[in-house]
Parts: C-alpha cells; sequence; structure tokens
C-alpha cells in the first residue's frame, strides 16, 4: 500500500458505515445480522405463542436496539458495547434483580407456585372417589359442540348420557358393542384420537349424576374409564374461601395460605412477597442467629486469610525467582505454576482423598499411619481448607507479582541502593508500595472471589464438620455453603431466605470493594 | 439508496429466515377444538438412564395407537426431584417422571403431581407398593419396582444363613481369625451416615421412625425411634461402633469392593448390586437380614413410581400412557430386565422371567417383612439429623443416648417449624 492510498482511505470509512458499504465481507455481515434478526424474531413468536409477554417484549426491544445500532452510520462505540451489555441485562443484572424479589417472598416448599395452582392443586386432591361407585368404559360423544359421556347402565338396552349440565339420564336408542354403548342417533362418537386431541377439556368434564350434588360427578382420566367422584372441597370464588365437606371454612390468610379459623392449613400454599421477614429472621430465628455470625466471622477469616497467605506466598516466590543468581528459573516457575493449571475442581477432590483420615496419603506416608482426622475435627479441618485453598490460589499471586516485579524500573532499586537502602528497606518503602498499586484492585477481586469460593468448600468438606450432630452449620461452612445448606439442604427448601442472605453477601461484597477501590486511589496519588 | 435496497434485502432475507425457522411453532402449541383435527400433541417424559429405552421402547407403541408422540429426556434421578419441583410450576416440566415413592409427600405440598385413577389395576399391585405412592388417601403414582435392602452372603465364607447378628458376626470375626476375610461385616455408613442401609437393624429393636395412624399412613406428629427402644439401638450403634465392626469410614464404594475381593462373608446391601456380586461370587446367597435387636429386622422397601405433572396439558394421554402401557404386565417385566429391581405389579413379579431369577425370588421374599419408606414430607427433616447423629455415636462422640434425645429433639423441633 502506498501512503496516498493510505491517507485516502479514513474519510471514506467515515462517511460510510460498514454495514451499508458494499465492501468485501458485507455479504457475511448481512448474512450475521440476519440470522440474528431471525433468531430473534423466531424468538419474539416463540415467546407470544406461549403467552410468555415479558419475554416477548424485551426480545423486541433488544432487536430494535441491535439493528438500529448495526444499520447507523454513527454510533460505533455502541456496537462494541450492545452484545456485552445484552448478555449483561440478561446473566447478571436480571438475575440479581429476580434474587432480589425473590428474598422478599416465601418462594420455597409448600410456597411453590401461583395461587391458582395452588387452589387447583387443593380442589385436585379435594376430589375423593366414590368406593364401590360407578366404574366402567365410556364412550365420549359430542353434538353441537357439547361433550357427552355415554356409559352403561344396569337397565338391559338402555344407556346413560349426561353432559356438564345435564346430569346422567336413560336414553333408549343406544348402539351397543356386546355390553358397551358406542353410539347414539344424532350424536357423534368421538375416536381414540379425536378424545386426545381436545384432552383438556375431556379431562375437565365433570357430569353431575343427579340433580343432587351429593351423588357427586362422573370424570375420566384416560379418556377410556369413568369413575364417579364427590368433591370433599368447594372453592368459592367471590368470598375466596375453601370449605371442606365437614363445613371448616378455610380462607387466605395472607401468607400465601388456606387456613382455618384454627390454624389448619391446606397444602400447597402459594408465593407471596412476606416483606423483611427473610431478613429479620436472621435475627429472630434462634435456629438460625447463631450459625449466622459464627459463619458470617468464618467467611471474612477464610477470605482474608487466604488471599494474606497466598499473596505472601505469591511475592516471596516472585521476588526469590527474579534474582539472577538463581539456577533453573524458567523451570521452577514452570512448576510454581502447576497448581493453577489444575482445574479446581480435580485438585479439590485429591485433596481429598490425600486427607483421608485412614486411607489419605498424608497419613498413611507423611505421618507414618497416624490417625490425624483432618477433614473431620473443626480445627483441623478449616485448617486444611485454608491450606488447600492457598495452595490453589498462590500460583495466581506468584505470576501477577512477578509480572509487576519485571515491569518495575530496575533504576529505583540503585537509586535506592545508592542512597544506602538495605534489600528490606528497597522492598518495603520501594517495592511493596509500587506493587500495591498495580496489585490492590486484583487482591480486592481475590478477597470477593474466595468470600464466595464455593466449590473449595463443598468439594472438600461439605462445610462440614459438624460440631454437633445437630447443628445447622458446619465449622467450614462459608455463607455461601450455608445459603446452599438452607435451599437444598434441610428440610424445606427455603429460596427466599436463601435469597435473602445472598443479598446481604452481595451487599457485603459490593461495600468492601467499593471501600477498597477508592483505598487503592489514595495509594495512587500518594505516589 | 443504496441503505433503502440494503435494508430492504435484509428484511427479506430475515422474513424468510424467521419463516423456516418459525413454522413449526404454531403446530406444536394446537390441542385446539376442532374435531377433525390431527392430534399433534406430544408427552414429555424424565427417566433416568436405565429406564429410558424401556420407556422409549414402551412408547412406541403408544405413538403407534395414539398418534402421540413420546420424547423421553434422560436426566440425573439425584437432581429430578427438586428440579421438577421448581420446574413444574412454569409449565416447563415433563409430563411423566419415574421417581421415588417417597417423593410423593414433597410433590402434594408443592402441588406439582396429579392423583392417578388406578382403576381396578390398583389390586394388582404389591400393597406396599400402593401405600408409597398415597398420600392422605389419593394414589400419586403408578408404581413399578420394589426395592430393599437384603444381605449377601459369601458361601466360602459363611455357608450358613446366621439367624442373628450376633451369630453372623462371630462367624465374621471367626473368618477374620483365620485370615481368610478382613472385615468381620459390612455395612456402609459413610463420613455422612447411611440411616437407609442401619435401618433394619434399627427396626430390629423395635424404633420406626414414625407410628403409622390406624389407616397405615405415617403420623409426623409421632416420632416411635424416641423412645427405650431407639436407645437400645443407639447403644447398640456405640458398643459396634467400638468394637470396630461398624466403621464410618466405610464408604458404599469400599464396601462393595471388598465384599467383591472376598474379604469379607456379609453385606448389607440392594438389587443395584446383584450382578456384580454373582459376577464376582457366583453362588452368592442373599438371605434376610439378621435381628440384632431380637424383632424382625424390617428394612425399607422403596418404590419407584411413574408420576403425572399437575401442570401437564396431556392429562388423558399422560393417564393413557402410565396406566395402560407402562402399568402392563410386559413393560413392568421389561423394566425389571434393565433395572434389576422387582417388579410392583404382581402378576409381572409371577412372570417366568422374574420368578425363575433367585436374586428377585430373593429380594422379594426379604420385602414381604419389610416397611414402605416413610413418603410424607417430615421425613426430609428425620434424614440429616439421623444420619449425623448415627455417624457420631459409632464414633464415640458422646453418650449413645444423649446424642439420640439430641437428635429426637431437633427433629421435633424442624417439624413443628416446617408444619
Amino acid at each position: 500500500m502506498t501512503g496516498q492510498s493510505l491517507t485516502e482511505a479514513p474519510p471514506r470509512r467515515r462517511r460510510e458505515s460498514h454495514a451499508t458499504a458494499w465492501v468485501r465481507g458485507f455479504a457475511l455481515k448481512l448474512i450475521l445480522l440476519c440470522a440474528v434478526n431471525a433468531l430473534g424474531l423466531y424468538g419474539v413468536i416463540a415467546a407470544v405463542a406461549v403467552k410468555s409477554w415479558a419475554i416477548a417484549a424485551f426480545l423486541a426491544v433488544a432487536l430494535a436496539v441491535v439493528d438500529v445500532c448495526y444499520f447507523s452510520k454513527r454510533m460505533i462505540p455502541a456496537k462494541y458495547l450492545i452484545p456485552g451489555l445484552l448478555f449483561l441485562l440478561v446473566y447478571q443484572v436480571f438475575v440479581i434483580l429476580y434474587t432480589g424479589y425473590a428474598a422478599f417472598t416465601n418462594y420455597g416448599d409448600g410456597h411453590n407456585s401461583n395461587k391458582q395452582d395452588a387452589i387447583d392443586a387443593i380442589l385436585g386432591r379435594g376430589s375423593e372417589r366414590l368406593p364401590d361407585s360407578l366404574s366402567a368404559p365410556v364412550s365420549i360423544l359430542e353434538r353441537d359442540g357439547e361433550l357427552y359421556f355415554l356409559l352403561p347402565s344396569d337397565q338391559a338396552g338402555q344407556a346413560l348420557l349426561g353432559s356438564a349440565t345435564t346430569p346422567l339420564h336413560l336414553v333408549d336408542d343406544a348402539v351397543f358393542e356386546g355390553s358397551q354403548p358406542t353410539g347414539l342417533p344424532g350424536y357423534t362418537t368421538l375416536e381414540a384420537r379425536q378424545i386426545l386431541a381436545q384432552q383438556s377439556e375431556i379431562g375437565n368434564l365433570a357430569v353431575p349424576r343427579s340433580e343432587n350434588p351429593a351423588d357427586g360427578f362422573v370424570r375420566t382420566t384416560d379418556g377410556m374409564n369413568a369413575y364417579t367422584y364427590v368433591s370433599t372441597m368447594a372453592y368459592d370464588p367471590t368470598a375466596d374461601t375453601i370449605t371442606a365437606a365437614d363445613g371448616t371454612i378455610y380462607s387466605d390468610n395472607g401468607q400465601g395460605n388456606y387456613a382455618s379459623e384454627a390454624g389448619e392449613r391446606l397444602e400447597p400454599g402459594w408465593k407471596v412477597t412476606v416483606g423483611f421477614s427473610n431478613f429479620t429472621s436472621i435475627i429472630t430465628n434462634k435456629s438460625l442467629r447463631g450459625p449466622f455470625f459464627g459463619v458470617l466471622v468464618w467467611t471474612f477469616a477464610y477470605a482474608i486469610l487466604t488471599v494474606v497467605i497466598a499473596f505472601a506466598l505469591g511475592l516471596s516466590m516472585a521476588l526469590v525467582l527474579n534474582h539472577p543468581t538463581v539456577k533453573g528459573r524458567r523451570i521452577l516457575r514452570a512448576l510454581l505454576i502447576l497448581p493453577y493449571a489444575f482445574p479446581a475442581f480435580l485438585s479439590a477432590m485429591v485433596w481429598q482423598g490425600l486427607l483421608n483420615s485412614k486411607y489419605g496419603f498424608i497419613n498413611q506416608v507423611i505421618f507414618g499411619g497416624a490417625d490425624i482426622h483432618w477433614l473431620e475435627s473443626p480445627w483441623l479441618a478449616r485448617l486444611s481448607v485454608l491450606v488447600v485453598n492457598v495452595w490453589m490460589a498462590y500460583p495466581y499471586m506468584f505470576l501477577v507479582s512477578t509480572g509487576a516485579i519485571q515491569s518495575m524500573p530496575p533504576e529505583l532499586e540503585e537509586a535506592a541502593r545508592v542512597d544506602g537502602a538495605g534489600w528490606m528497606r528497597v522492598f518495603w518503602s520501594v517495592k511493596l508500595p509500587l506493587l500495591l498499586v498495580s496489585l490492590a484492585p486484583l487482591l480486592i477481586s481475590s478477597f470477593s472471589m474466595n468470600f464466595n469460593n464455593f466449590n473449595s468448600i463443598y468439594l472438600l468438606t461439605e462445610g462440614g464438620p459438624l460440631e454437633n450432630p445437630t447443628d445447622m452449620a458446619g465449622s467450614t461452612d462459608i455463607l455461601i455453603s450455608f445459603v446452599y445448606r438452607l435451599a437444598f439442604g434441610g428440610v424445606n427448601r427455603q429460596y427466599g431466605l436463601a435469597c435473602a442472605i445472598s443479598l446481604l453477601i452481595f451487599i457485603i461484597v459490593a461495600g468492601i470493594s467499593a471501600y477498597s477501590y477508592r483505598k487503592t486511589k489514595v495509594l495512587e496519588e500518594m505516589n | 439508496m443504496r441503505k433503502t435496497t440494503t435494508i430492504l434485502l435484509a428484511a427479506v432475507v430475515t422474513a424468510t429466515m424467521a419463516a423456516c425457522g418459525g413454522s413449526d411453532t404454531p403446530a406444536n402449541t394446537t390441542s385446539s377444538t376442532g374435531t377433525d383435527q390431527p392430534t399433534t400433541a406430544s408427552l414429555l417424559v424424565w427417566a433416568d438412564a436405565t429406564r429410558s429405552p424401556v420407556i422409549r421402547q414402551m412408547a412406541e407403541s403408544f405413538t403407534k395407537d395414539t398418534g402421540i408422540a413420546v420424547e423421553v429426556v434422560e436426566r440425573d434421578y439425584g437432581k429430578m426431584r427438586d428440579d421438577f419441583i421448581s420446574q413444574a410450576p412454569t409449565g416447563q416440566g415433563p409430563d411423566i417422571l419415574i421417581g421415588g415413592g417417597d417423593w410423593t409427600g414433597k410433590f402434594v405440598q408443592n402441588g406439582v403431581v396429579t392423583p392417578v385413577e388406578l382403576g381396578d389395576v390398583a389390586d394388582g399391585f404389591a400393597d406396599v407398593a400402593i401405600e408409597s405412592v398415597t398420600y392422605e388417601g389419593q394414589v400419586y403414582g403408578l408404581p413399578y419396582a420394589l426395592e430393599n435392602v437384603a444381605m449377601f452372603r459369601n458361601p466360602a465364607l459363611a455357608p450358613d444363613t446366621p439367624a442373628t447378628m450376633a451369630e453372623a458376626i462371630q462367624t465374621g470375626q471367626a473368618a477374620v481369625s483365620a485370615g481368610t476375610a478382613k472385615y468381620p461385616f459390612l455395612i456402609q455408613i459413610d463420613p455422612q451416615g447411611d440411616p437407609f442401609h442401619m435401618y433394619p437393624i434399627q427396626m430390629s429393636f423395635g424404633a420406626p421412625v414414625f407410628g403409622q395412624d390406624p389407616a397405615g399412613g405415617y403420623n409426623p406428629a409421632e416420632l416411635a425411634m424416641c423412645g427405650d427402644q431407639g436407645k437400645a439401638f443407639a447403644a447398640y450403634l456405640a458398643e459396634m461402633g467400638q468394637a470396630g465392626i461398624f466403621e464410618t469410614t466405610m464408604t458404599a464404594d469400599i464396601a462393595k469392593e471388598a465384599f467383591v475381593n472376598g474379604e469379607s462373608p456379609f453385606v448389607i446391601s440392594g438389587p443395584w448390586n446383584t450382578a456384580d456380586y454373582q459376577t464376582a461370587i457366583p453362588d452368592v446367597a442373599i438371605d434376610p437380614i439378621p435381628s440384632a435387636g431380637g424383632l424382625t429386622a424390617s428394612p425399607f422397601v422403596g418404590t419407584q413410581a411413574f408420576f403425572i405433572s399437575a401442570k401437564s396439558q396431556n392429562q388423558l394421554a399422560a393417564t393413557q400412557f402410565v396406566v395402560n402401557y407402562l402399568g402392563s404386565k410386559d413393560a413392568q417385566v421389561e423394566l425389571f430386565k434393565a433395572g434389576g429391581r422387582p417388579p410392583a405389579l404382581t402378576a409381572a413379579a409371577e412372570d417366568a422371567a422374574v420368578a425363575n431369577d433367585p436374586s428377585a425370588a430373593a429380594f422379594n421374599a426379604v420385602a414381604v417383612d419389610g416397611v414402605s419408606t416413610p413418603n410424607i414430607p417430615a421425613m426430609d427433616a428425620v434424614w440429616g439429623d439421623w444420619a449425623n447423629t448415627e455417624v457420631a455415636i459409632i464414633d464415640g462422640k458422646g453418650d449413645p443416648s444423649a446424642l439420640w434425645d439430641e437428635a429426637c429433639a431437633s427433629i421435633k423441633t424442624k417439624i413443628e417449624e416446617a408444619s
């Protein structure tokens, strides 16, 4: 390329956006954009088809934004930012908002869905099959859009016919196949496939046995056989109450359950917002309060100790291996990075095996068959998870420290030496402050990461051991593994409570990070 | 001008692509009222890897008869219960899933399953099977297999069936001192505890978890294991722990390997290990679990069942498929061949393919004395404390009866808090 063409090119680029210029790769861009649009449109259509309006609206807006942005001549920065922003919205912002919402609800076992589902489930349970009652093969007929059940009767040559509005009654001119009536003049008999084509209508069809509701109603659950049921629960939509067969009235207790005056609740309930009660229960519930603060303290200790020890270890290794007189530095460096190269999952599992009190390598070989309960006694377990976590974390510290040291101008050290500073003084007064400027943000993010380091705890000890077999939290439980225990391990899944604690974790980590970053700025100004 | 062309072109291509991609969407969602419309509904089934092929096989004849497609999705069995509970309300869950009978209470508590009308077919199932899918008088699943533990015996090390636990351990210790075995008696405990495998021993002391109401349902208000019988069992655990016969480091894998290698005359295990044990020890015997406390050592009898989602849009089709196809004798025999667990349908259990299988017959014989695994939600409050306490007692971390009392108090509180 000549200098001339280079000077000509920029104005042309400025005039036209890549999306509209007939340049090489245009076809590819067009196809890509079309694909995105097609996918988006498909998503909108699919979302509308299942009536997920929020998702449909989000997709439509996102699609419009993407199109406007990529067809526009300006908005160059947006072209780079939009994909990331969209994914941030879906994977981060939405999740945080949803967690925030769920933290204020009683979402969990027994409060799993909405009120309508709960009513349906209660009424479904509240229909009882009458013992020794009618149970017969059924034919399903249709006339003028209304569905009918045709059943055999105990009268010879007669059959029973009924619909949702007309109770069962005897009819004379039914067509029989053996003892089973299969048709009636004027009515169409539905075939198996037609029955399945409108299975929800047929499944919901309840044909009264007589004018008296106490006689029950006939239903089919498979489209082939009919049985008689009586309702033991009745829903009154105007009063929003459910009445049981024994006359007990259950009304909405405002906490997502139908409850009688005596306080007896019907299951299932439904999800309702409960204000701050998930948050207050951390303080007020005794079985939660004790473990919560213990776990909180250990979480801080664990995260801070991990970062400090790992950083100290990594930095000293980096300093040592940076010294020109050390031989085989490359090989040593490669070896030090090894723990970082193993997947953390694998490391944790391997360590768990090594630390097994009876069959583990450490007790068997290093301690000559001693019976040391590395993972089973509370303080040793804390020590073990800390050591393993430091082992997994220090190579990273070693890497970043090496990088920072090597980028440091050697004149600084020489100048300090000339001024008569010893190596200790050089390290503390010159190198470390300079290192911290570039490494402090990494230390902070490392702290946040370890604050929520679920893997290393869960894979090593599952949060255990329990000091007392009935404790709610184990000795090595950090907040996030405690939340997991609450949400998935206990008697009832308590998603609402787990979300509340997750939110607290989020606030703690965000607060500490924000504070530390401000401190880091001070550090920068100092230099 | 050029820009307009571009946008038009883009619009045309987009529309074409969207049309191609979207053409099958409306079809999937029709289940509307027209009588002449072809059926386009399809059933989604969640099953584990072992059972999926059999279900697919049964689905073929179902699809041929009804025109309804069945899609079987393989899921991790351990996660299915909770995944289903959280997914069902969104309408995204399956129409049918397999699961344990002891999940019934949790499913009903969350309103995610619908009662299944077994009709007259119900009489054809083993009582304990129907019991395990019954919750507050309603049947919520179609059982297909029973599972319970029994005692495998290596005849080379122990030629006779021991009458009591003491006798079994004596035989085992004799084998250990003779140098032919390494462990007198194998029972998996795990550092996390395993009350399921331990239950027959607890039952032999007369300490069931819950009392039963007259209709046979478990009563969460009556923790029957919290009496003197329970404490007698706790003392026995401590004694066996001290003697080193019960070890909390004994995981399922270690126990299995030890028995396969002929290192112990006895192991308590279930039908899932039959094939491996028979390969290693061709003449392995399956015996009832010997009594430690004097009463019958009844194991938990669990049931595997098919459940139908309360949010399924295809209730009729799902019920037809479950009751008439998966509940058939052929299906239950096939499921037995795939999973090795005795069928829940009596007619299938009496089928030659099952009846001539000595291990199935032996497990069935033990199941007769068994009790159904509690399916009430309160059972979830029991497992954790129960397991941890057994471990603490075996490891000698305190007075057995004090630990047992603590566990009982904690379980009681949890059940009361949850209800």
